[in-house]
């Protein structure tokens, strides 16, 4: 009797951690890599590494680049993001398809599209050299390579954020004496505040991660256009050590963002007492509206 | 004061084409759902462009569209306190109330907002409030900070969209009696849209206006529609005293 009811309550609780045992492959597949990644090498490797000629300048590109690139994001993003969130008529449907494609359409296709906008060749080359400017194979060409590729995880995230917006709390602002910009700063930006940060901790890490876009529109000049994805690319050929390092860096640096993009909306909307958007961060921007 | 609000507006597939007129006592808007009661009080707080009409508080013209003049929200010296009350989430009750005086050329230092603010609020009976978040307010507490938030910059008029909807009975009853007080005491015009006849006859025998279909109905005193109902929702409406 007892081993039948253990038998049973065995085949139960088999049942029952099905969906946990069949969730392990896919945790496995996004865990195993990163695990072996930071078991690959010891620390006199990875100072080894540091030390590389390619690893300090790649480094301080893509820090510099992507924080021009994000701000560029935020100050030219925003109003976008607010133009598509308060204008919902046919127009602004078109605009939203035109921000999602850079997320569809692979980094490599925008690499290609940017020489054919800017290139020597391109729509505006010959504008561009006639005033003695040349974009493709700069630094210029590395920030616009993150920004188109990563902009529309932020333009996305904000527009969601704004449109959450309670119109009524617009309107009361305004009733009460403010401008449209006050109106916005002080009541819209606040309250979309935790949409707009995990958005441009998301574009961030994706301009962080560009390669594609930047390989074919910027190049991979070390010091200029290298930076760290290409570098660690171009390290693999010759000293693995340094790749490793690399990828080690970037590793921390994605992982420094998963903070704003997790964590601080939840604690803004804790402050609050609550009520108003929970913990979560709108993600809806992924996959476009 | 003299006002008056005629108005033809076109939303969507949805018409409005209203007529209201008032002086220094509350007007109350009655109207099934989707009689255009909300849309009316936006576009006379000016967050709503109508197609046609003219709104005059006294001798000011907020809107008039043959003259093509339309004021701004912030230059209508309106009050308005949409359903469920549109406090700010993100401000404690004290930035909330003294919100008005932070905007636009009438602007005042941080400390001096406060002081006003915290005046308004013991005046309310809620100055205990003042270092709370809008979340953690009752239903009867949120409607009084929405209603100092609104009163402070001394509104011409002053627009209440279903103050008493989201709260409670017994919360309801005793602060009914409290806005047809400060109503009275104010003495100046006020649109208050209600559902509920015991909000009507709270505030003695004010003029009612009947909207369906975003057009006016009936309009005369509240004892006069009670009497002579001429659609069924004002029977209705009336009938469930």
């Amino acid at each position: 009797m007892e081993d039948a009811d253990r038998a049973v309550k065995r085949r139960r609780s088999l049942a029952e951690r099905a969906p946990f045992l069949a969730a392990i492959p896919m945790l496995a597949i996004l865990a195993v890599p990163l695990i072996a990644l930071a078991g690959a090498s010891s620390p006199g490797d990875i100072a080894a590494g540091a030390r590389h000629p390619l690893f300090a300048p790649a480094l301080w590109l893509s820090t510099r680049t992507t924080l021009v690139s994000l701000a560029a994001m935020v100050v030219l993003g925003t109003p976008l993001a607010w133009w598509m969130a308060s204008r919902p008529g046919r127009g602004s449907r078109v605009v939203e398809i035109l921000v999602d494609l850079p997320i569809v359409v692979p980094p490599a296709v925008m690499g290609i599209a940017l020489l054919e906008a800017f290139g020597r060749n391109g729509l505006f080359g010959p504008a561009l050299s006639a005033l003695g400017l040349q974009i493709p194979f700069t630094t210029t060409a590395v920030v616009a390579a993150q920004v188109v590729v990563s902009a529309p995880f932020y333009i996305q995230a904000a527009a969601a954020a704004f449109r959450r917006v309670d119109e009524d709390l617009l309107i009361v602002a305004r009733t009460l004496g403010h401008s449209p910009a006050s109106a916005f700063f002080r009541v819209a930006v606040p309250l979309a505040l935790p949409g707009m940060v995990a958005g441009a901790a998301l574009a961030w890490a994706r301009a962080l991660g560009e390669f594609g876009a930047t390989l074919l529109f910027a190049g991979n000049f070390t010091g200029s256009t290298q930076t760290m994805p290409l570098a660690i690319y171009t390290a693999l050929e010759s000293d693995a050590r340094v790749a490793v390092a690399l990828a080690l860096v970037l590793v921390a640096a994605s992982a420094l963002l998963l903070v704003p993009l997790r964590a601080v909306p939840a604690l803004i909307a804790r402050r609050f007492g609550g009520g108003r958007g929970g913990g979560r961060p709108p993600l809806q921007g992924f996959a476009g509206s | 004061m003299q006002w008056s609000v005629e108005v033809e507006a076109r939303a969507g597939g949805f018409q409005l084409d209203v007529r209201i007129e008032g002086d220094r006592t509350p007007v109350v808007v009655i109207g099934p759902n989707g009689s255009g009661k909300t849309t009316l009080l936006r576009i006379i707080a000016g967050a709503y462009r109508p197609r046609a009409g003219r709104i005059r508080f006294g001798d000011r013209t907020l809107f008039d569209s043959a003259a093509g003049l339309d004021l701004a929200p912030e230059e209508r010296r309106v009050g308005y306190v949409p359903q469920g009350y549109g406090l700010f989430p993100h401000l404690p009750v004290i930035d909330n109330v003294a919100f008005g005086l932070a905007g636009g050329p009438r602007r005042v230092p941080v400390a001096e907002r406060r002081g006003t603010a915290a005046e308004i609020l013991a005046e309310m009976e809620c100055g205990h409030l003042a270092g709370r978040y809008p979340a953690t307010l009752s239903g009867g507490e949120k409607q009084r900070v929405a209603l100092a938030r609104a009163l402070l910059p001394a509104p011409e008029m002053l627009l209440l969209d279903e103050p008493l909807a989201a709260m409670d009975v017994a919360a309801r009853r005793g602060l009914r009696a409290w806005l047809a007080r400060r109503l009275a005491r104010r003495g100046a015009p006020a649109i208050v849209v209600t559902h509920d006849v015991r909000d009507v006859h709270a505030l003695g025998s004010p003029v009612v206006v009947a909207l369906e279909g975003g057009a006016v109905v009936q309009s005369g005193p509240a004892a006069a529609l009670a009497a002579r109902p001429e659609t069924d929702f004002v029977a209705e409406f009336f009938g469930a005293a």
